[in-house]
């Protein structure tokens, strides 16, 4: 790496023995980025940004906020009523979350067309694996801090789920309840722990980052960088896409937040909890509902009862997403980009579908027909995976692929060195 | 250079050295201590004293009618009490074992046949079944109807239908004189 000379001495002196601005240079402007990005690649910085904005909107939430059964639902209400913009804040939280989500599904879904997760970007695919992983956590204990009877029926059932584990089940969620049922010690740990995980999340992005700027940025074609006329420096050029970008999602997030700021919450959550009275129809919130279709769907016992069908559905539905982490050794395909894989891109389409279907399925009551389809829709995700991929691999003959990227962007074929064009 | 070599132990090459030896029950001796360290973080969220002296709660059973049913709370849960008329104490005797889920007769389940008394939440995944009030919906076998999940529990509450794996809980407890009883 090459330090840049800086002008001014005051940042001379500090870059000399701390090379923060000599990283930022490297990272954030001269970073060579593949010329041809679409705004599928703007997911990834806005998932940044949101985690940012949940981060600053909920160090000020917690200043008002108390986890105690006898007093959270109430100190709530008083951030919606009293509290100077407490209103504004916790509506940008609820919505960031359900935003959150969508960003980094729209991330991960463009990561399996263009096949962002194959060599060598593996370790950067599995670290986004883990990120989801702790994104959930954070999410699920977000929701119970309100208090409400969604909040506390939520985390008994999902606390619930672990008591499937063989012998030791029991222990495990009364340890994790730190009392014999969902209580203010359950609170109190979820208030610790919702505190504690964004910053596990922002040393995982930072990992996650690292990996990236590594191995460098996918492309929608899916081929190598071949040398820098496939390439243009991140900024000017992608910080102006992404800053537009952003602009787009802030008026989509801000219309939530403004207009219909409990389109994705479930009414039930302004019941205050009830330890002695469950909602007619538990949901969890709408991020969750494929992974709950999938939970549901297993209603069966395997080899004669010795894995009952409680435990199967939760090693399904932890399996659902444990599986991505292996994806990258599923597909044998050495094409990444779907544009040059006929077979596969259909499938990407169907599984698309099938994720919409268990999200439908996950929303309804387990009953008649909304079982079968989960459980159809349950076998086609594993299928996906598990079978269609690897087979993919071996039977689908991919089209022929650009010569570079600047070949196939540019009129003139090879021609343009875009660096030069540009300065 | 030579000194360093001489000054180096003479059996360097020969497999174990003392050295070695040294340096595992460091490791080791580090292992077991960082294990030790961090088991009262984690016994620290297991339930404390005040949620343990908690545990245990006292029912006055004379006012409750045959045929009613009433929910007392015991360790955050509701514990589900049921008189139980004649028709369903033989109801629960008369079925075969064989049908069960859980098989597990009546008479286990129960210290005194009018009164059952079993934890009142779910065995799948948590929620309080239907049932306890007159009017809400008992499910075909006449006990309890989880609205979760669909889990159906007999006049014995046993799961007879539906994903829970097991019977309702039988908590434990005793008779501390005719009428009342002792949970926990």
């Amino acid at each position: 790496m090459e330090a840049p000379t800086w002008k001014n001495p005051v940042i001379g002196w500090i870059d000399r023995r701390l090379p923060i601005f000599t990283m930022m240079q490297h990272d954030l402007v001269d970073y060579p980025t593949p010329k041809n990005l679409n705004y599928w690649w703007n997911f990834g910085s806005l998932a940044g940004i949101v985690l940012v904005i949940m981060i600053a909107t909920g160090v000020v939430l917690a200043m008002q906020y108390t986890p105690h059964v006898n007093h959270a639902f109430e100190s709530v209400e008083r951030i919606m009523r009293d509290v100077n913009y407490g209103w504004l804040l916790r509506y940008l939280h609820m919505n960031g979350a359900s935003m959150f989500f969508i960003v980094v599904y729209i991330h991960m879904f463009r990561g399996l067309y263009y096949g962002s997760y194959k060599a060598p970007r593996e370790l950067l695919w599995i670290i986004g694996v883990f990120i989801l992983l702790a994104m959930m956590a954070t999410a699920f204990m977000g929701y119970v801090l309100p208090w409400g009877q969604m909040s506390f029926w939520g985390a008994t059932v999902i606390t619930n789920l672990f008591s499937a584990i063989p012998l030791v089940g029991e222990y495990i969620v009364t340890w994790l309840w730190g009392g014999f049922s969902v209580d203010n010690a359950t609170l109190n740990r979820f208030f610790s722990l919702h505190y504690l995980m964004p910053f596990v999340i922002f040393a995982l992005v930072f990992l996650h980052l690292v990996a990236l700027h590594t191995s460098k940025s996918n492309n929608p074609l899916g081929i190598d960088v071949k040398g820098p006329q496939d390439t243009i420096p991140f900024t000017p050029y992608y910080t102006a896409k992404d800053m537009f970008g952003l602009g787009v999602f802030m008026i989509v997030y801000l219309g939530f937040v403004f207009f219909a700021p409990n389109f994705f919450g479930e009414p039930d959550n302004y019941i205050k909890a009830n330890p002695m009275v469950t909602p007619p129809h538990i949901v969890p919130e709408w991020y969750f509902l494929p992974f709950y279709a999938i939970l549901r769907a297993i209603t069966f016992d395997l080899f004669w009862g010795l894995i009952p069908a409680k435990l199967l559905g939760v090693i399904a539905m932890f399996g659902s997403i444990i599986v991505l982490v292996f994806l990258p050794w599923l597909d044998r395909s050495p094409v990444r980009s779907a544009r040059f894989r006929p077979i596969y891109k259909q499938f990407f389409w169907i599984f698309l579908i099938d994720c919409f279907l268990l999200g439908y399925a996950g929303a309804n009551p387990p009953e008649g027909y909304f079982v079968i389809l989960g459980q159809v829709a349950t076998a086609y995700y594993f299928a996906h995976f598990l079978i269609i991929i690897p087979l993919l691999g071996f039977l689908e003959r991919p089209r022929p692929l650009p010569a570079s990227i600047s070949a196939a962007v540019t009129a003139k074929g090879a021609g343009v060195p875009a660096r030069s064009a540009a300065e | 250079m030579a000194e360093t070599v001489a000054t180096s132990p003479p059996h360097m090459d020969e497999g174990e050295t003392r050295r070695d030896f040294l340096l595992i029950a460091t490791g080791v001796v580090g292992a077991v201590g960082a294990g030790l360290a961090v088991w009262p973080f984690i016994h620290s969220m297991n339930p404390a004293a005040d949620t343990l002296a908690l545990a245990s709660t006292g029912v006055n059973l004379a006012p409750v009618q045959v045929g009613q049913r009433i929910t007392v709370v015991w360790r955050g849960k509701p514990v589900f009490i049921d008189h139980r008329p004649e028709a369903d104490i033989k109801a629960a005797a008369d079925v075969d074992l064989s049908k069960l889920v859980d098989p597990e007769p009546d008479s286990a389940r129960v210290q005194k046949p009018e009164w059952l008394i079993v934890v009142g939440v779910c065995t799948h995944l948590g929620c309080i079944p239907l049932g306890q009030k007159s009017g809400e919906n008992r499910g075909p076998y006449g006990g309890w109807f989880c609205p979760c999940h669909g889990s159906m529990y007999d006049t014995s509450g046993r799961i007879r239908q539906g994903p829970a794996p097991k019977n309702l809980v039988v908590p434990p407890y005793q008779f501390t004189a005719d009428t009342t009883i002792k949970i926990g």
